[in-house]
């Protein structure tokens, strides 16, 4: 048995850096969040050079549990850049509504752990303790506004659903292991490979991992419970759901259909098509007559999924490298939107209502034009990474010969187009007059807009550094 | 060379957009300049350009963005066909940035945005890698919609957003065609010289069904941008909703993106579709040439007018084009210059009474010409070239398309005939109800004749105007050979017998 700590280092220092929070909310400081979210970044910004230096380095340790490629490290490197996006838009939002900041913290870096642990696992039981890490971390997060109602729905429904899910999931795993002998990728792998027919059952637990996994990256049919949530959750969590979680489950899914279930690529194939078909038009229709702004983007969210979806569909290196390049682009956008809304939203998360951003050019040119980039961005239109993404996207289906299913994205965006638009024409186009007291804007969300801006042009105009590491990242 | 062309009004967006916004004089001057400037570089190229060579000039091929099967280049160059649409305009943009002098909200946006418009248009005309086109394709896209939708009249919005989704939707579906063009290239890559070569040598074999198909996607974008009956509907809301700038892009300029992508697009790539579905296209031309001017002869809305006699004139470039002869399509080619000259001016003329009166229905107005009498004589001047008159330049084109079609299908050519008569008829018949008879609305009296400013903004259209009619050797001398290659194709295609057995097998 060989224990190699060294594959794990990030995972260890964010748990140092997480107890260490937790242990300090008991003393009474100045200014907890700033310090608190200054701790908790230092945290991050050393796992993310710990993960940085374990590019290019393969490996496995625990006996097989993790694995090391530069898959999980591209992965990994996603998260706690997410994270830490988080959390300097945290910091003025827990000031303003007031919420305890150290537990939050803290959790949102457990979460984090559980991410990387679901990235790097290659054993369907670490997968669970990843996932289950996450969750329940979330699920609290979601809950975080204890006074308000909303946010209090927001965590029950995570809470339920989630648990079914997580039953869902695990009783898939007791079926593939039922069948197969073994919880370990690779091992199921062969197995699998040396059936002459696919016993039933273990379809079965194919099936039931699909449905925990789609629960938790909001694939139709199992998306209802996304745009509650979102809306009830603060909006630096909601940001954590829509990127992080979401993120997690997709390539911890890939990882499983792509090593555990190659043989099994004509099953799982089919079942995804249907999904992402319904999941696309479900997404883009419902967001067409949202009015609040929260479950709008929720909607369009669910749309995104099932744009990665096309992605994980094609079964092939370049469906994977434009799955994880748009992964990034649809961070960039997704966390750059709802940090405008908080700004907007002020202590009590009020204007989400998409009436109140009629004429915000004039009261808030930057916020407005960055808002705009985000949203052209979002509906895939040049000179943006969302439209670098979705062209590999389709490319990959077009190169795995699914040209219905490009067609039917390609619809699917058309629709998608008229709510990222009405947001632009109400901000610009219609003038009102209400005039509010000019919102000033926190330094650090003010970076976070500038920085996802940056990176949302660079990636539609310069792509090729991040294509090239993607493409390097997939490794099976 | 021809990245300076892009570079600069990309610069220059920018730059503006950085300036301090109350200088709004600094910030006119500087956005004219830096057409002006870009305006002087591409008229170096004219110079520079070898009218002997069919092929594209001035190539520059780089890789912009590449990963393992895909690759995306930075590949640009111009021919015979481009070169003119780049200087239309390089020419077109100074003479709209001059026409938005009176323009006050926000105006360094305003000017960013037409500074970003011009860099995607040109981007359009000299792009070679499928990719890059439908990039800048995109990108011409939103100055144009916030052009519109901010600076735009009552009904902008709607306007907006129907031009908008029609476009996008349409563009939408040119993508869904690149890709597998992409993934049919045994070399992998978007290089549109490669892949028609390929086509030629016969290395990429498109079965007929899946070029018709690949046709018809490439070709609705088009059809909605030129833009051909029945999609057209989008077109008299933009143009009537859009300021006097918008107007003048989106007629001078935009419109003509969509037939240069059936030049350069369409007909190249799919000769064989291109002539089984000649007959339905030529007939939806015609439809639009003589709908368009019936429609246009009811208007009360000046800019309403012109708006109908685009899809009129517009009707002849693609009959022109769709005739696949090298006089047509040679006409075809020069009547895009001379709707994009003559239907400006009408638009920026448009515009001028409109910041007089703020008003261009045609009952607010009556015996102009006793009040405004050189506005008068420039209006019947440009009316007059969009009419087809002999020594105009209207005339030119529309005479080499009717010729063309002619020699292909005379009955074609003598419904399209009509369409000459029926635009004298609205052009004219406007032209009496607005400048000729008594002056019906006392408010008439006071309007002011033409300014400086106004005189030099159309001096320039008037010369060119005058030397495309008089003259137009060294124009159709300049597109000869490259069009040529065109006709070669669709002879090529013609000839090839094993398509008429597949013909006659089905």
């Amino acid at each position: 048995m060989e224990i190699n700590y060294l594959v794990l280092s990030a995972e260890i220092i964010l748990s140092l850096t997480g107890i260490a929070i937790v242990i300090s909310t008991v003393y009474p400081f100045k200014n907890k969040e700033k310090l608190l979210g200054y701790v908790a970044l230092l945290g991050i910004s050393l796992a993310l050079f710990s993960v940085t230096n374990n590019w290019n380095q393969n490996g496995e340790a625990f006996s097989q549990m993790i694995f090391q490629d530069n898959f999980g490290t591209f992965c990994k490197a996603l998260f706690l850049l997410s994270s830490a996006t988080i959390i300097c838009v945290s910091i003025p939002y827990l000031r303003k509504a007031q919420l305890p900041p150290g537990e939050f913290f803290s959790l949102l870096i457990f979460s984090t752990i559980g991410m990387s642990l679901m990235v790097s696992s290659s054993d369907l039981i670490m997968t669970f303790l990843g996932l289950e890490l996450l969750s329940i971390s979330t699920y609290v997060l979601a809950g975080y506004n204890e006074q308000k109602r909303k946010s209090n729905e927001s965590a029950i429904k995570y809470f339920i659903l989630g648990a079914f899910s997580t039953a869902f999931l695990l009783y898939g795993i007791a079926f593939i292991y039922g069948i197969t002998g073994s919880t370990k990728y690779l091992k199921i792998a062969e197995v699998i490979s040396n059936f002459q027919t696919v016993p039933l059952p273990l379809l079965l637990g194919l099936g039931l991992l699909i449905v925990g996994f789609g629960f938790k990256a909001a694939l139709a049919p199992f998306q209802v419970w996304t745009p509650d949530v979102y809306e009830g959750a603060p909006i630096p969590i909601t940001a954590h759901l829509a990127v992080g979680s979401k993120v997690a489950a997709f390539v911890a899914f890939a990882r499983i259909l792509y090593q555990l279930a190659p043989d099994l690529s004509l099953y799982w194939q089919s079942i995804l098509w249907i999904s992402a078909v319904l999941t696309m038009m479900i997404g883009n229709i419902a967001a067409l007559t949202q009015t609040n702004i929260k479950r709008m983007l929720a909607y369009s969210s669910i749309a995104h999924a099932g744009y990665l979806l096309v992605g994980l569909i094609s079964h092939s290196q370049l469906g994977i490298q434009s799955l994880l390049f748009y992964l990034v682009a649809y961070a960039l956008m997704t966390l750059g939107t709802l940090a405008i809304i908080q700004v907007l939203g002020r202590q009590n998360e009020s204007n989400v209502d998409i009436q109140d951003y009629t004429g915000l050019s004039h009261r808030q040119p930057f916020l407005s034009a960055t808002l705009s980039i985000f949203l052209i961005s979002l509906a895939g239109i040049p000179i943006t990474g969302g439209f670098v993404g979705k062209l590999f996207l389709f490319s990959a289906a077009i190169e795995s010969q699914l040209y219905g299913l490009v067609v039917i994205a390609l619809i699917a965006s058309a629709i998608g187009l008229y709510y990222y638009l009405r947001i632009i024409v109400l901000m610009y186009m219609k003038t009102t007059k209400n005039l509010e007291i000019p919102i000033d804007i926190p330094v650090p969300v003010r970076f976070v807009i500038t920085v996802m801006v940056a990176g949302t042009l660079y990636l539609g105009i310069l792509p090729n550094t991040l294509l090239q590491l993607a493409w390097k990242a997939v490794s099976f | 060379m021809l990245n300076l062309l892009l570079i600069i009004p990309a610069i220059g967006a920018l730059g503006i957009l950085l300036l301090p916004h109350k200088k709004s004089n600094l910030i006119r001057n500087l956005s004219l300049v830096v057409s002006l400037i870009t305006f002087i570089l591409s008229l170096t190229l004219l110079f520079q350009f070898d009218s002997q060579i069919s092929q594209m000039q001035f190539i520059e091929d780089k890789i912009w963005f590449e990963v393992g099967p895909v690759s995306v280049h930075y590949h640009i160059g111009i021919d015979g066909l481009s070169l003119f649409l780049v200087l239309l305009t390089t020419f077109l943009f100074p003479i709209s940035i001059l026409a938005s002098w009176h323009i006050k909200t926000n105006i360094s946006s305003y000017m960013s945005l037409l500074l970003l418009l011009e860099m995607g248009i040109i981007g359009v005309f000299i792009s070679l890698d499928l990719i890059l086109f439908y990039v800048f394709w995109e990108v011409t896209l939103i100055p144009m919609y916030f052009l519109i939708g901010i600076w735009g009249g009552k009904q902008r919005i709607y306007a907006t957003v129907k031009f908008f989704i029609y476009t996008m939707a349409s563009s939408l579906l040119m993508l869904a065609a690149i890709i597998p063009l992409y993934f049919l290239n045994p070399s992998k890559s978007f290089n549109l010289i490669e892949i028609t070569n390929k086509l030629v040598n016969g290395e990429i074999i498109l079965s007929p069904s899946v070029e018709i198909l690949l046709f018809l996607a490439f070709f609705l974008a088009f059809a909605v941008k030129i833009p051909l009956f029945p999609l057209h509907t989008w077109l008299p809301d933009a143009h009537v909703e859009a300021p006097t700038a918008g107007s003048v892009i989106l007629a001078g300029v935009l419109l003509k993106m969509g037939t240069y992508g059936l030049l350069r697009f369409c007909i190249p790539l799919f000769p064989k579709a291109s002539l089984t579905l000649a007959p339905i296209i030529s007939i939806l031309a015609i439809i639009g040439i003589i709908y368009g001017s019936l429609i246009a002869m009811v208007q009360p809305d000046m800019k309403k007018l012109v708006a109908y006699s685009s899809i009129s004139h517009l009707g002849f470039v693609v009959l022109g084009i769709f005739s696949f002869n090298l006089i047509s399509i040679e006409g075809a080619t020069y009547q895009m210059l001379n709707h994009g000259l003559s239907t400006c001016a009408l638009f920026l003329m448009i515009g001028m009474i409109y910041d007089r009166r703020h008003t261009h229905l045609i009952e607010d107005f009556g015996g102009l010409a006793q009040v405004i009498p050189r506005y008068a004589a420039l209006f019947m001047f440009f009316a007059l070239s969009s009419i087809g008159l002999p020594g105009l330049n209207g005339f030119v084109g529309e005479f080499l398309i009717l010729q063309g079609t002619f020699l292909e299908n005379p009955g074609h050519a003598a419904f399209a005939a009509l369409g000459i008569i029926l635009s004298a008829i609205y052009m004219l018949w406007m032209y009496q109800r607005v400048f000729m008879g008594k002056v019906h609305h006392e408010q008439n009296r006071l309007l002011s004749d033409i300014s400086t400013r106004e005189i030099i903004i159309l001096v320039p259209i008037v010369i060119m105007i005058l030397w495309m009619g008089i003259y137009p050797g060294p124009f159709l001398r300049k597109m000869d050979s490259s069009l040529q290659l065109v006709v070669d194709r669709i002879e090529q295609s013609r000839e090839s017998e094993s398509y008429r057995v597949e013909l006659i097998g089905n």
